[in-house]
């Protein structure tokens, strides 16, 4: 991170920006006082959990407001000028022009029907009068900046025939042709897979500075942040809770919020992460717009929460090195006489190098990690967590051996023509999970892990390959399995919205769960059994009646997972259970499933494209690419050194919440290869960063032993990879 | 409950509903509270037959060539059309709705087979199927309908198979199977409560539609058979009396109307409450 410029020069900025939406007769307030300023050649990121307001600050900066929102008071000064006194219809040479938007999704914002390089070419048609063909030569310059191979084929293109990272060039080749003073960057890479994620963070970087443009890239990872922005804003429950230098905040937080929040995310780059520690994580959820009082917004879930914090809103104080903080306590904070994390008793801790580097900087964050205590502090479960894995428990619980699937078009055209290719989904993969274990699997976007999981629990089967729970064979249909398999065997899904059915009581569906695993049981039995699943989940008894759309993401969740342990399953396949929740909750649902395990002896296959996530929660760890595996080991041989290529890659990627962190740069070029169209040889030799020659081109590679178990599918010796990835 | 407030609060859908449970009444209590049986010639004081009086406060909607009081006309033949096209409706919904949730949820080449089956049957106009059918089967109660059952099954159908389908991968369908649920629960515990919207708003629609086909072939001449009254069969005859006594046109011509969009408005009101987008067929 660069120094801030000595002189910087204010491109936008808000003052005292309040923002109401109407909701049924009443304006609520979304944004109440924000005070922002975006400077040229600085990225600036706002950091907020959902709900929190930030992409309505995003773009109520822009002056761009739903018709049932409006601006209740303050300015947006543009080079000076006044934007919220605007009328719209003077907003729109503006909009495109000095101020561009990049979206979450490249693809909802793209017209299918134009192609990319009209559709960049009429923003500077539209705002500057350029002929059509100049327009025209500008788009392919666009996209030529945006560092995309061929610009002049691609700008012939439409959207949907782009892969997801080019889309994300084309959205911001578009917000930058008119070479705008102000760009705001909403979430542009949570779509992303991380390797793709990497190389766009690189490319923002660059062309913001060299448009000298000003941006506000809004987002909910602190690590993506961390390692773009130089300032950053964090938003809670519509205010500013904190603005500082990102080096500054990351390693001495002071408001209780940040602390919590940058707290709460699991690490891969602190591996060795051992059963004892737990994620520090926030009581509570954020207040919901009636909910906003006088009072400070966090007190209700601060544990630092004093009798004035509860009564007055405290001001936004400027600090002397020009850091802001909402805080009622905050110079006890920034002294450390007071720690959010540890208001009782000191923590264990997690690892040397985070609590060297935090004492270093005595930062507040070295109260969280730990002692060998597994007494949590912060948490709203209480509960303790032992892993009793001893040696004499590690006997197997699924063993799938050689499994591999093959989707084929199934229409009647496509099999009559026989033009139909085969998408090799899973490629030959065996693993096996132990008892109270976790194994992982890694993956971008088309490895084939979300396939692997289907074919384990059985919603599809196999072409080939067997599987084996508890020693016994099961056959791969689920109607052919047997009702003592199918209790053995349950899954969490993605989307917690899509894992409840709507219609059904909370504990209508445990019930059943419970019912269906043991139809011996008496109704009133069904009940307590119900009752004491959910506490086990820390919900309160009186969701039983309530139906899911009266729940929060992570209840929903919960509730799925207490669902899942209703059988008292050998085996939970856990398939990106937090990848839709906000940090904090993703904190509170890591910590349960940890303690559930221990406590109720069950497994997880634990699939995520989240390093962070898997290697906080696992011991073995699978890493796939293009159906097949690549590397397996522990979690720390996969994610330490010796490595195969792609995870190295991978690793790299992974932004990380501490800015100062050493990283070694390793960017995959180009885009994962279509799984109808295998590469031959190494899968991965297309993009590979340490490519040998043909060999990887034409043989596959074999599986090389690492040592301890740890297996690497590549050409390059062990002793070769060794040496090259010592740094 | 949040969806009866919402299905009252729009104006139209009320005055619908509130026309449409009027009729429905009507079809209950319609012959007991009917000045005159259906088929009473009406005579006057002077013991001559009372035809075409124009509406008036004894005869309120008028008598008809024949000297029968149209009012009670009106009232009695509620009862046959709300009736035929209520049965129709409930055992084509019923029926359409297992098929199409079957379908929608086993997919392969059964549905396949049944679904270019539907398709080639509704290629076929509802009417000419229907004047076919009954020509064939004779002009019964009974017969007609079977005609509507036949005719709207594959319609329901086919808007509960695409519901069905969008359900079926869905994540708390797929976890059902996981726990060994059998097809039979999957269908009517997980899948069912999914597409009621539709069902819903369908069956409303479906309802409004076999009032207009009972109407229509009453209408020509296949409907419930004389002396019974029937509305499509009374405004054929009054056409032809039109000239001289437009009344008796009006009247029954004017309650297929109201029922018919009555109906209408309420399916409409259905389908704004569920925000469900189906097609019109």
């Amino acid at each position: 991170m660069t120094p801030p410029h000595p002189v910087t020069l204010a491109v936008l900025e808000a003052r005292d920006l309040s923002v109401e939406y109407k909701i049924g007769r009443d304006w609520l307030n979304v944004l109440s006082h924000i005070s922002l300023t975006l400077n040229a050649d600085e990225i600036h990121g706002l950091v907020g959990e959902s709900g929190s307001g930030k992409t309505t600050l995003g773009l109520s900066l822009m002056h761009y407001l739903d018709s049932n929102a409006r601006i209740a008071g303050g300015q947006i000064l543009l080079d000076g000028d006044d934007l919220a006194s605007r009328p719209v219809s003077q907003m729109r040479p503006i909009w495109g022009s000095k101020l561009a938007y990049v979206p979450q999704n490249p693809l909802a914002a793209l017209n299918p029907s134009y192609t990319v390089g009209e559709q960049i070419a009429e923003i500077p048609r539209q705002h500057t009068g350029m002929s059509r063909t100049h327009a025209a030569r500008r788009a392919v310059e666009m996209l030529r900046q945006v560092k995309i191979a061929d610009p002049d084929v691609v700008a012939t293109r439409y959207p949907h025939q782009l892969s997801g990272g080019m889309r994300q060039r084309v959205a911001i080749a578009m917000a930058l042709v008119t070479q705008p003073r102000l760009l705001v960057l909403d979430e542009p890479t949570t779509a992303l897979d991380v390797t793709t994620q990497a190389v766009i963070l690189d490319l923002f970087r660059e062309l913001i500075h060299e448009h000298q443009a000003a941006a506000l890239y809004v987002s909910h990872d602190l690590a993506t942040i961390a390692q773009l922005c130089e300032r950053v804003t964090v938003l809670y429950a519509g205010e500013v809770v904190e603005t500082a230098l990102v080096r500054d905040l990351y390693r001495q937080p002071l408001h209780p919020y940040t602390i919590g929040l940058l707290a709460s995310r699991p690490s891969a780059h602190t591996a060795g992460v051992g059963h004892e520690t737990r994620l520090p994580v926030i009581p509570g959820v954020a207040p919901s717009l009636a909910e906003r009082s006088s009072a400070c917004a966090f007190a209700p879930r601060c544990p630092l929460a004093i009798e004035v914090c509860r009564t007055h809103k405290p001001p936004l104080d400027i600090t002397d090195d020009g850091r802001a903080i909402r805080c009622h306590r905050w110079q006890e904070i920034a002294t450390g006489d007071v720690n959010p994390l540890t208001p009782q008793s000191p923590l264990p801790q997690r690892g040397e190098a985070e609590s060297v580097n935090a004492q270093k900087s005595r930062s507040p964050l070295a109260g969280i990690v730990s002692t060998e205590s597994d007494q949590p502090v912060v948490t709203e479960t209480g509960g303790t967590a032992h892993v009793g894995d001893s040696a004499g428990e590690r006997q197997t619980v699924l063993h799938a051996s050689a499994l591999t699937k093959a989707f084929r078009d199934s229409g009647l055209f496509a099999r009559l023509t026989r033009r139909a290719r085969a998408v090799h989904a899973v490629d030959s993969v065996s693993l096996h999970v132990n008892r109270m274990s976790t194994l992982g699997l890694v993956g971008e976007s088309g490895s084939g892990k979300t396939t692997l999981a289907r074919l384990i629990v059985g919603l599809e089967s196999s072409d080939s390959g067997g599987l084996e729970l508890m020693g016994i064979d099961i056959p791969q249909p689920l109607d052919g399995r047997p009702a003592s398999a199918l209790s053995q065997l349950r899954m969490v899904i993605q989307n917690p919205n899509e894992a409840l059915n709507p219609y059904q009581t909370v504990g209508y569906g445990i019930g059943r769960a419970i019912h269906k695993a043991m139809p011996a049981l008496k109704p009133y039995e069904v009940r307590d059994r119900t009752l004491w699943l959910l506490d086990s989940v820390r919900l309160p008894a009186s969701l039983a009646g309530r139906l899911p759309s009266e729940l929060s993401g992570g209840e929903k969740q919960r509730v799925a997972i207490a669902r899942a342990f209703a059988a008292q399953p050998a085996l939970i396949v856990l398939d990106e259970p937090t990848s839709s929740l906000d940090v904090s909750v993703q904190a509170v649902i890591l910590n349960l499933l940890k303690d559930l395990r221990a406590q109720r002896g069950a497994s997880y296959l634990l699939i995520s494209h989240d390093l962070d996530v898997v290697s906080y929660l696992s011991e073995w760890m699978i890493v796939m690419y293009l159906g097949q595996m690549v590397e397996e080991g522990t979690s720390a041989h996969v994610t330490g050194f010796p490595s195969h290529p792609y995870t190295e890659a991978l690793v790299s990627a992974i932004p990380s919440a501490n800015p100062d962190a050493p990283r070694r740069l390793i960017r995959l070029e180009g885009d994962v290869p279509s799984a109808r169209d295998l590469p031959t040889g190494c899968r991965f030799h297309t993009r590979c960063p340490r490519y040998l020659g043909d060999i990887c081109r034409t043989h596959e590679p074999p599986l090389q032993d690492a040592g301890d178990g740890h297996t690497i599918r590549c050409h390059i010796p062990v002793e070769e990879l060794v040496r090259l990835q010592t740094p | 409950m949040r969806v009866l407030r919402t299905l009252l609060q729009r104006p139209l859908t009320l005055i619908g509903i509130i026309i449409t449970l009027i009729f429905l009444v009507m079809a209950l209590i319609g012959p007991n509270v009917a000045p005159y049986p259906f088929d009473n010639f009406i005579r006057d004081t002077a013991g001559k037959v009372a035809k075409r009086v124009p509406p008036s406060a004894e005869f309120v909607f008028g008598t008809d060539k024949l000297g029968r009081d149209i009012y009670s006309r009106v009232l009695w033949g509620a009862r046959d059309i709300i009736g035929l096209a209520g049965l129709a409706t409930l055992l084509s919904v019923t029926l359409g709705t297992v098929i199409g949730l079957a379908l929608g949820y086993r997919g392969g080449w059964v549905d396949e087979v049944v679904s270019r089956l539907f398709d080639s049957l509704l290629s076929i106009p509802a009417m000419v199927l229907a004047l076919a059918a009954l020509a064939t089967l004779g002009a019964s109660p009974g017969a007609i309908v079977a005609v509507i059952v036949l005719l709207y099954t594959p319609i329901v159908a086919r808007v509960i198979r695409s519901a069905a389908l969008g359900l079926r991968g869905v994540g708390y369908v797929e976890i059902a199977r996981l726990r060994g649920e059998s097809t039979l629960y999957i269908l009517f515990r997980e899948i069912l409560p999914g597409v009621l919207p539709a069902l819903a708003v369908e069956a409303a629609l479906r309802f409004s539609y076999a009032i207009f086909l009972t109407a229509s072939l009453g209408f020509l001449g296949l409907g419930v058979q004389p002396p019974s009254p029937d509305w499509g069969r009374m405004v054929y005859e009054a056409r032809l009396d039109y000239a001289r006594a437009p009344w008796g046109l009006w009247f029954p011509a004017g309650a297929i109307a109201l029922l018919v969009i009555s109906v209408n408005l309420t399916a409409d009101g259905l389908r704004r409450v569920f925000r469900y987008e189906g097609g019109v067929i």
